[in-house]
């Protein structure tokens, strides 16, 4: 990347931005047709009630909540790599970052909407928020569903201006070089950028505060979602590894979820120069880092329901692996926790269709996962008596495919109208142009 | 005394020129000083002795602001309708603490960008005339803000040190 100028890195990048051609038009159409779907079978859900998707008694919460959790979860890795890594100061990030900050972004619109469409009255969703209700009476913050709110809120809102105060000085090399309408969008995005010391000396201060704060929140926010579960008394879900658990799983999905995306991207907008070989190898290398956590979270759990001696605990294990659910939990072990480690391979882990592939796979075993720990442990409660199955229907698949439809149709748009890759990082990793012909150190 | 409004811009092809201007126009007593340039560099705030940002200050009181408002706000409204739920009392710190903890990431955030918008004049309208879109792609730009008498000497400082072009700006 070394022998990149100032002036080739702003060619490039903005290259992508061009009107598109036909192939794209196709796609966005196509994904536009499977959201529209998505949106009519949420109507016909809102008509007819919730009878209409597969949620019974006792699993109440189906692939509505898998889903909120799986698009939360791929929001995750977002953060990890703009923040994380911005603080660690790794700098392979820089060509990276912004696709998995737009990742978060998008990610998390897609999961707000989950809470939302599996309430049966979505217009009552503001009973959720703090404010005096009728008789005084406030929400209850002993509820960890009233802490999901407040966590995934602050999460959302605190990447939103993550992402636009790092696309500011970027959307200005945008504004120089349009016209008309695009510059007028454009130089409304750049807030009147201009590069003076005194904008950057505050930016540089505010951006890294930023990250400093999306750190911790960024771990807070799975640990949360992992105590609507585990706050319960549910068995397998009543458990303390809940939260790291959650959290390296997230992270998790969101590298491959990051993955599946780059890969198409760096071939469709030929940015070799900018995501090399080298970035997907470290992504591919922080997969085997979440996927052998994940792996040791999955033998603890097993080892803790045994070794508890509580029988529950132990006949939902043993349900979860025979019972009518065991092939999600198997593509789950074998998805999430044994095949990236072939990742230790140079020769795969180097190899674009095996990175491909691979990402794609733990995007299945990690959306498995959230569907097995959800409705197994509601499907095999305590008695017997009360035990049921849960299989989506038409509905709840429908909903399903529109939401991955809404999260395609955020990154189309993106890739098409904002810089891809970000312009100012990667200049910053460039060796700034000087006079004196200084020694490379 | 008023500060001038008029002015001189320098544009430079590379970083080591734009820093010995600065130097040299510093030297020669000129301090009201503006660097523009594509990407933020360490070297041109020591050039220019401009002290940390305030923005730190903004981070911290969001952050204090947040965690007050989680306390007062969990536990005002629980000690307004004591209602006891899952047999723990009425003020229980440790769940409130979540929401102590999202509000304190929550305003830090919302107020660290308010003190990036206010400290760096964002957002803004016009473009000062001193600005040049090369200086977002690889030229630096320095402006020098001096009253019509100095001209000459601030033209001949800044091509001393590789200008490729001088130009001025405003009235």
């Amino acid at each position: 990347m070394s022998q990149l100028t100032y002036g080739q890195v702003d060619r490039d990048i903005l290259r992508a931005m061009e009107a598109p051609g036909r192939r794209y038009y196709i796609v966005f159409l196509l994904n536009f047709l499977v959201l529209a779907w998505g949106a009519f079978a949420w109507r016909y859900q809102i008509v007819h009630g919730m009878g209409v998707s597969g949620l019974m008694h006792p699993v109440m919460w189906g692939v509505y909540i898998t889903n909120f959790v799986f698009w939360v979860g791929i929001a995750h890795s977002g953060t990890l790599i703009s923040a994380i890594l911005y603080l660690f100061r790794v700098r392979w990030r820089a060509s990276v970052y912004r696709t998995a900050e737009a990742v978060t972004v998008f990610a998390l619109f897609t999961a707000a909407l989950f809470p939302l469409i599996h309430l049966g009255r979505p217009w009552f969703f503001y009973w959720l928020l703090p404010y005096r209700q009728v008789g005084g009476l406030w929400v209850n913050f002993r509820s960890p569903l009233v802490w999901d709110v407040f966590a995934v809120m602050t999460y959302m809102i605190i990447s939103m201006l993550f992402f636009f105060t790092g696309l500011v000085p970027d959307v200005a090399v945008v504004r120089n070089r349009t016209s008309g309408l695009r510059h007028r969008l454009y130089a409304f995005l750049a807030q009147g950028w201009q590069g003076t010391d005194r904008q950057w000396r505050h930016y540089k201060a505010a951006y890294i505060f930023l990250a400093a704060l999306a750190t911790p929140l960024v771990i807070s926010v799975h640990s949360v979602v992992s105590w609507d579960f585990a706050q319960s008394i549910v068995p397998g879900w009543h458990s303390t590894i809940f939260a790291p658990y959650f959290v390296a799983g997230a992270i998790h999905s969101g590298l491959a979820m990051v993955l599946t995306l780059l890969i198409p991207l760096r071939r469709i907008f030929r940015l070799d120069a900018y995501l090399t070989q080298s970035h997907l190898e470290h992504l591919a290398k922080l997969i085997i880092l979440t996927g052998l956590i994940v792996g040791y979270a999955y033998i603890v759990e097993t080892y803790i329901a045994w070794y508890s001696n509580n029988v529950p605990e132990w006949q939902r294990f043993l349900y979860q692996v025979t019972g009518e659910y065991a092939i999600p939990f198997w593509i789950m072990i074998l998805f999430n926790s044994l095949i990236p480690l072939l990742f230790f391979v140079k020769r795969i882990r180097t190899s674009t269709p095996w990175l491909f592939a691979i990402a794609i796979l733990i995007n299945i075993g990690m959306w498995c996962e959230r569907f097995v720990i959800i409705v197994t442990g509601l499907a095999h409660e305590y008695d017997p008596y009360s035990w049921g199955l849960y299989f989506p229907t038409w509905v709840d698949i429908s909903i399903t495919l529109g939401s991955f439809a809404w999260f395609f149709f955020w990154f189309l748009l993106f890739a098409k109208f904002l810089p891809v890759v970000s312009i100012v990082e990667v200049k910053e990793e460039l060796p700034p142009p000087m006079k004196a012909i200084t020694v490379e150190g | 005394m008023a500060r001038p409004s008029a002015g001189l811009v320098g544009s430079f092809r590379h970083l080591d020129s734009l820093l010995q201007a600065i130097d040299r126009l510093r030297q020669a007593g000129f301090r009201d000083l503006q660097a523009l340039s594509p990407v933020p560099h360490h070297a041109i705030d020591e050039a220019l002795h401009k002290p940390p940002s305030p923005v730190r200050v903004f981070t911290l009181i969001g952050c204090l602001l947040g965690a007050t408002t989680g306390f007062a706000l969990t536990i005002a409204t629980s000690l307004h309708y004591p209602l006891i739920t899952g047999g723990k009392p009425i003020v229980s710190i440790p769940p409130f603490l979540i929401i102590v903890f999202e509000l304190t990431i929550l305003f830090g955030g919302l107020l660290t960008l308010g003190g990036m918008l206010l400290n760096a004049r964002l957002p803004r309208v016009q473009i000062v005339p001193a600005y040049d879109p090369r200086f977002s792609e690889d030229r630096f730009g320095l402006w020098v803000r001096c009253e019509a008498s100095d001209f000459d000497t601030v033209t001949r400082l800044l091509e001393s040190a590789e200008a490729e072009e001088v130009h001025r700006v405003g009235e």
